[in-house]
């Protein structure tokens, strides 16, 4: 999920692995496999998710907190645990 | 310093500018903005929203012209903040924060510790200016008391000027953040008044006037700011310029509409890029004076190349780094591009 990349901060641990990767971080809608949204459906998502943080936890769907800073984020999912770029 | 060194080389422009065709508001505007400091009007606003892709480079020159002399060559850069994201019961319909849509912005708070951490991030790029903004209607008191709080332990930390958005205050608020040092409050008219009960229905364009009113009277700057391209028409974006104008705000953000999803302005179509242009050029013909400052949406509306031109054609400050729900450029990038501008980031003046 490491679509953005962003200086000064590292990768939190990322329960959410690609292989599990269920949903899109950005829709929320069933992820078509693979590392992320990649087929027409969410073709739109992957630019947006340069544009903005996942909203949605890729392993179950769950709205996550979200949290921006000029020059970071951070998502949580309650279930999931958090991500960051 | 003068020259415009960058404008795109497309034949289109080119030839364009090499025609010398001259156009008789810029002509004018270069008489009343330029000489005599005083901005244009609003039926004069709206000839320059209107004029044609070939005028443009020629109205972005004369703005850069107008800022550098009425305002100077730095750039002013500001780092914000959310302190409260998400859950705000008010209905402003470009807003991914209203409680009032099924948007997918969780409510969050963020912890005193974390707001400090950004604060010293920010002024490390050399920012003079952090913003602390509240998805609220107006504070209450556990808000109020945070901030207080943010307030100091910020100070305690590191040298960078407090500004807040805490949406619509009563006078004893206005004071007390006076009296906490905050120097500057942002409150934006966001669009025209005559297109504002189109947008926001749970308050009114006055109400937005009053805070306004009451901030500057305080002797806090005003940041006013403009949100363009949610619907509105060009007669409206000069009806918003003039009536900016008029409140003489210290400061004006200027974002372009980013359609969020789940808000009633999601399907809202991504502004064109020289419409972008001609209203930066329009805002800074209508207030040479102020702090024009790029806002969120440019990363949609412009690009990079259109990031430059704004740069050049009126736009004197910029938000680095990410906004409160959405990204923003990498702050080098926009850093980069100012050194490269030759353009001095202005330097702090702590007011105490
Ligand atoms: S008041 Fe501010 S946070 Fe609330 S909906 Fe309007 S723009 Fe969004
Ligand atoms: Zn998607
Ligand atoms: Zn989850």
């Amino acid at each position: 999920m490491n679509r953005v990349s962003s200086a000064g901060r590292s990768t939190a641990g990322n329960p959410a692995e690609a292989a599990t990767a269920k949903f899109c971080g950005h829709c929320g809608e069933p992820s078509d496999g693979g590392d992320g949204p990649t087929s027409g459906v969410h073709l739109r998502c992957g630019e947006q998710l340069t544009l903005e943080p996942p909203r949605y936890c890729a392993a179950c769907r769950r709205r996550m907190k979200v949290q921006v800073t000029p020059l970071g984020w951070s998502a949580e999912c309650s279930r999931h645990g958090g991500l960051a770029p | 310093m003068m020259i415009q060194t960058d404008v795109p080389t497309s034949d289109e422009i080119s030839t364009a500018t090499s025609a010398g065709t001259t156009y008789e508001i810029l002509e004018i505007a270069r008489e009343q903005v330029l000489e005599d400091g005083i901005g244009l009007t609003q039926s004069q606003l709206e000839e320059v929203l209107r004029l044609p892709d070939a005028a443009l480079p020629a109205a972005l020159q004369l703005a850069h012209e107008v800022r550098l002399k009425h305002c100077g060559e730095d750039v002013e850069v500001e780092g914000i903040i959310s302190i409260k994201t998400g859950g705000c019961p008010e209905d402003c319909h470009f807003c991914s924060q209203s409680g009032l849509f099924d948007s997918p912005v969780r409510g969050v708070w963020l912890d005193i510790p974390e707001l400090v951490k950004a604060a010293k991030e920010t002024a490390a790029t050399g920012a003079t200016e952090f913003c602390i903004v509240a998805a609220v209607r107006g504070p209450d008191i556990k808000l109020m008391n945070q901030i207080k709080f943010a307030i100091d332990r910020i100070n305690e930390a590191v040298d960078i000027n407090i500004a807040c958005s805490l949406g619509m205050l009563t006078q004893r608020q206005v004071d007390q953040l006076a009296e906490w040092g905050v120097h500057r409050y942002n409150h934006n008219l966001e669009t025209a008044r005559s297109y504002f009960p189109e947008v926001v229905t749970t308050h009114s364009y006055e109400e937005r006037l009053e805070t306004c009113t009451m901030v500057k009277s305080a002797g806090m700057e005003l940041c006013c700011g403009a949100l363009i391209g949610m619907g509105e028409t060009l007669e409206q974006r000069a009806e918003l310029a003039a009536q900016l104008a008029a409140l003489e705000p210290h400061e004006v953000p200027l974002n372009f509409l980013n359609p969020r999803p789940g808000t009633p302005l999601e399907n809202q179509g991504i502004m064109d890029g020289k419409d972008a242009l001609r209203a930066i050029a329009a805002f800074r013909l209508a207030m040479p004076r102020t702090v024009l400052r790029y806002a969120g949406g440019r990363e949609l509306t412009l690009g990079d190349l259109g990031t430059r031109e704004g740069l050049m054609g009126g736009i004197n400050a910029v938000i680095v780094g990410n906004y409160l729900t959405t990204l923003g450029r990498p702050a080098t990038a926009d850093l980069n591009l100012l050194v490269e501008l030759n353009m001095p980031i202005k330097e702090l003046q702590k007011t105490l």
